[in-house]
């Protein structure tokens, strides 16, 4: 009985691992705040795995407004193709994990394992291509000009960048991506202990 | 300070030695101690507790103000044109001001009258009578805008109006001068015989708010001055005040000041509806305008129109009746039960209180003395409850505040005077700075009012605050009267004249306030829904610029083509999407006004120009750090010059529709190129 019940452990933590990988659609992956003293409550900008929103419906328009005068390209959603690829390599990621559930294998759960924390990893790396890209290459005929100043938004922490004081950390979509990757090594810990 | 009020108060003093409650109240100076002010204190970046809503009187216009800090918070434009945001001059709001007289650009309003849900504010509009030109504007609440104008036909001076009922079935609107209906040639003098007086029952649309003159009742022509509507067990009626049941015509002050009593008009208007249903009305030809606000395009449309249905009190039975009441009452107030009706003779020493009840029992009984052109007067000894006995001098108004006391202005004596609704008892009395009319209280005339604050409007200004020459602010007066002394806490100016003003928790209104427009919904003919569409055209001498305005520019900001002569049509789009973001537009020449636009708006003015040049515009509303950037020129060439029609945004100025996408379509690319 107790036999049987281990057994099954590790694939009920792989289907966990692979719903908590699902949750990416459910929330956003990163949050941006952007606070001044002209917008109380702050600017949310929300990254998530298929599209960017906010605490406002029309928190592109604004933050794009905002970064003209300083030279920033406009974000513009559809031209940014991660949002497009992204969402297929997770849904790609959650057949391979069901598939690993049936194999039930070791090595199966690992390598699977080892995969989604490489894309995690590039995914990030990615993000902090685009944030860079945004910070550095600027308008030279940008209305506002500052000597030396770039406008990168921090990838994880906080800074000030001009009138705006910048916050940005993983939102609840990152954490269960993170989840995901670790009930997937428990589903590897769990099956090779047995 | 204290030597001018002396001599006001010595000025006055025939008419003090009068009163037998010469009560003078406490000198201010005192009044005011350091717990006052934290009272009416509102820290910087924190909320009032209610919205306060002061018409304008000869301003035409509605203000509305914070409490208790007595902040102004928005003036809204209502009856009188507003260049300042182009109410009344932009061709979208024009029609607002439509009536059977053509164009009238101001007014007097007076009353204003919140809307009710089950005898309680529900934050959902705002009414307000226009007393010259007979009118009754909506304002919308979550925009606080005007949305609706209804023109009332055949009276003379609504003041009487618009009165509301508790579940805003009815805005009840009295005419304040008796004329000739329907208006004729007539001696004057002949006033006994021709003139008479129209009470209107306005219906209110409860999903939209739309107004509807519903039914005209055809009264004696007296002066019918103000109304209320019962509550609770008195809804279904309403009260109206009336003076010069004398009848005269002239010298009023005078003549119409020498009865001992006059007739208080009680009128069953769902016996009213009854006789409306079944017919008993006659319909008569008129003129009259009806101006609404299309919701979609936010364009005023006008529409004329041209019967109204009148009852006659004689032809109805038990539908109209009069109490007398003493001396040239004014105010008519009820209070929260419905029970109490409260008779303001305002050239009488005693208030007369008068029992919905006993009405009701006088009216069974048939306890009648005689009739005024045939329609019963009841006994003033049957309907009495009881006398306030010389409460002050010119009893004007009168609100409660839900714990059984009731709250008089005295204008001749220059107070507020506290007292019981069932003892008659005076319980307190506090001075105010001078000479109050109306007073307001909030939720005041509802049946739950919210009794710890009470403001007091007054006519008299003086030397309240450091002098602007002859013309003066007028002076409000904030009490507390929460405690059993009513408190003086706060003194502010007013703008115009606010006559009544009605006071309603912020709560109600806070949560719905509109940001901006959404300017997925904008379908004005004339939007410009994005700047690739920007576009001139010109049909004839009439040139249509579609514009839009975003940080920190207009497009197209280089026009050129215009000539003398031409009716040029700037229509104006603001793309922005985001809180308090308004653009503005001011054009050189403009013999009109400028624009404010709001965020997802469209608005349009008309500019004539009248010489040959090159003319700067620019957005008027200090919107972003560039805002002075934000700017154009227009060319204007002379009459019958071959200049094409040009027009453009930092490019070769273009000719068509198709140009100008290449363009936008090149520079998204251009943008793109860094990626």
């Amino acid at each position: 009985m107790s036999l049987k019940q281990k057994s099954r452990l590790p694939q009920i933590l792989m289907l966990l691992g692979v719903l908590s990988l699902g949750a990416v659609f459910l929330f956003p992956l990163w949050q941006i705040t952007l606070d001044a003293a002209q917008f109380p409550g702050g600017l949310k900008m929300h990254i998530w795995i298929n599209k960017i929103s906010g605490s406002e419906k029309n928190i592109i328009q604004n933050i794009n407004i905002l970064n003209h005068y300083i030279g920033m390209q406009y974000i513009e959603p559809d031209s940014i193709p991660e949002l497009k690829y992204f969402p297929l390599v997770a849904y790609s990621m959650m057949a391979i994990g069901l598939i690993s559930l049936v194999l039930n294998k070791a090595w199966a759960y690992l390598s699977w394992f080892i995969i989604i924390a490489i894309l995690g990893a590039l995914g990030i790396y990615d993000f902090y291509l685009w944030l860079y890209d945004y910070g550095h290459n600027l308008d030279p005929k940008a209305p506002i000009k500052v000597p030396g100043m770039t406008y990168m938004p921090p990838l994880l922490g906080e800074k000030d960048l001009l009138n705006f004081y910048v916050t940005s950390y993983p939102h609840l979509g990152s954490g269960f991506l993170g989840l995901s990757t670790l009930l997937s090594f428990a589903a590897f810990w769990v099956k090779r202990k047995s | 300070m204290k030597t001018h009020y002396l001599n006001y108060v010595a000025g006055l003093s025939l008419i003090f030695l009068m009163a037998s409650c010469g009560n003078q109240g406490s000198e201010t100076s005192q009044v005011l101690g350091g717990s006052a002010a934290e009272q009416a204190y509102v820290a910087p970046g924190e909320y009032d507790e209610f919205y306060a809503f002061m018409s304008g009187g000869y301003s035409g216009q509605i203000t509305a103000y914070g409490l208790p800090s007595g902040r102004l918070l928005k003036e809204i434009p209502v009856f009188s044109k507003y260049p300042e945001n182009g109410y009344g001059y932009s061709e979208e709001t024009k029609a607002m001001f439509n009536t059977s007289y053509g164009e009238v650009p101001w007014d007097d309003s007076h009353h204003i009258e919140l809307s009710q849900t089950d005898g309680e504010f529900d934050g959902r509009w705002l009414f307000v009578n226009g007393n010259n030109t007979p009118r009754i504007a909506r304002v919308d609440l979550t925009t606080f805008e005007t949305v609706e104008i209804l023109e009332i036909p055949d009276v003379a001076g609504l003041h009487c109006a618009p009165f509301i009922t508790e579940n805003s079935e009815y805005l009840v609107s009295g005419t304040r001068f008796s004329v000739p209906i329907p208006q004729k040639d007539v001696p004057i003098d002949t006033y006994k015989k021709n003139f008479k007086g129209l009470i209107n029952y306005v219906s209110v649309d409860p999903e939209h708010g739309h107004m509807e003159l519903a039914f005209q009742i055809e009264m004696p022509g007296f002066n019918y001055d103000l109304a209320r509507n019962g509550k609770g067990k008195s809804h279904g009626w309403s009260f109206l005040t009336t003076y010069n049941s004398e009848q005269e015509h002239s010298l009023l002050e005078v003549n119409a000041s020498q009865k001992d009593k006059d007739l208080m008009a009680v009128i069953n208007w769902k016996k009213a509806e009854q006789y409306m249903k079944e017919g008993k009305f006659t319909e008569r030809e008129t003129s009259y305008f009806h101006n609404l606000m299309n919701e979609e395009t936010s364009i005023a449309e006008s529409e004329e129109k041209t019967l109204t249905k009148i009852l006659d009190p004689k032809e109805c039975p038990d539908m109209v009746y009069f109490i007398p009441v003493p001396k040239s009452p004014h105010g008519c107030d009820v209070d929260p039960t419905g029970e109490y009706i409260v008779g303001n003779g305002k050239l009488s020493a005693d208030m007369s209180v008068y029992s919905f009840d006993k009405i009701m029992k006088a009216i069974e009984e048939k306890n009648f003395d005689g009739e005024f052109d045939g329609i019963p007067i009841i006994s003033y000894e049957a309907a009495l409850d009881g006398i306030v006995k010389k409460p002050g001098l010119g009893p004007l108004h009168t609100e409660f505040d839900g714990r059984g006391n009731a709250y008089t202005t005295f204008f001749i004596s220059s107070e507020v005077v506290k007292w019981d609704v069932a003892s008659k008892e005076i319980l307190d009395r506090q001075s105010t700075f001078y000479s109050p009319g109306h007073l307001v209280i909030p939720g005041g005339e509802t049946k739950k009012p919210d009794g710890k604050y009470l403001v007091a409007m007054n006519k008299i200004t003086k030397d309240r605050y450091l002098p602007t020459g002859p013309e003066l602010a007028h002076s409000a007066q904030l009490f507390d009267i929460s405690g059993d002394k009513m408190k003086l806490i706060l003194d502010f100016p007013t703008k115009g004249e606010p006559h009544y003003a009605q006071a309603i928790a912020a709560d109600k209104i806070q949560p719905n306030s509109v940001k901006f427009y959404d300017i997925e919904n904008n379908k004005h003919p004339y939007a410009t829904l994005g700047e690739s569409k920007t576009r001139v055209e010109r049909d004839g001498d009439e040139v249509h610029v579609y514009m839009t305005a975003i940080r920190s520019h207009l497009a197209p900001d280089n026009i050129e083509g215009f000539k003398v002569g031409d009716k040029v049509y700037f229509h104006l789009t603001n793309l922005e999407q985001d809180w308090d973001v308004p653009h503005g537009f001011a054009i050189q020449g403009a013999t009109n006004a400028e624009l404010l636009v709001m965020p997802g708006q469209t608005r349009t003015l008309l500019w004539e120009p009248k010489r040959p040049g090159v003319f700067a515009f620019y957005c008027t509303d200090f919107c972003s750090a560039l805002h002075q950037e934000m700017s154009g020129y227009a060319r204007v060439s002379p009459k019958g010059s071959n200049v094409p029609l040009k027009w453009g945004l930092n490019e070769k100025l273009r000719e068509n529709e198709q140009a100008a996408h290449d363009f936008y379509e090149k520079a998204k690319q251009n943008a793109n190129i860094g990626k």
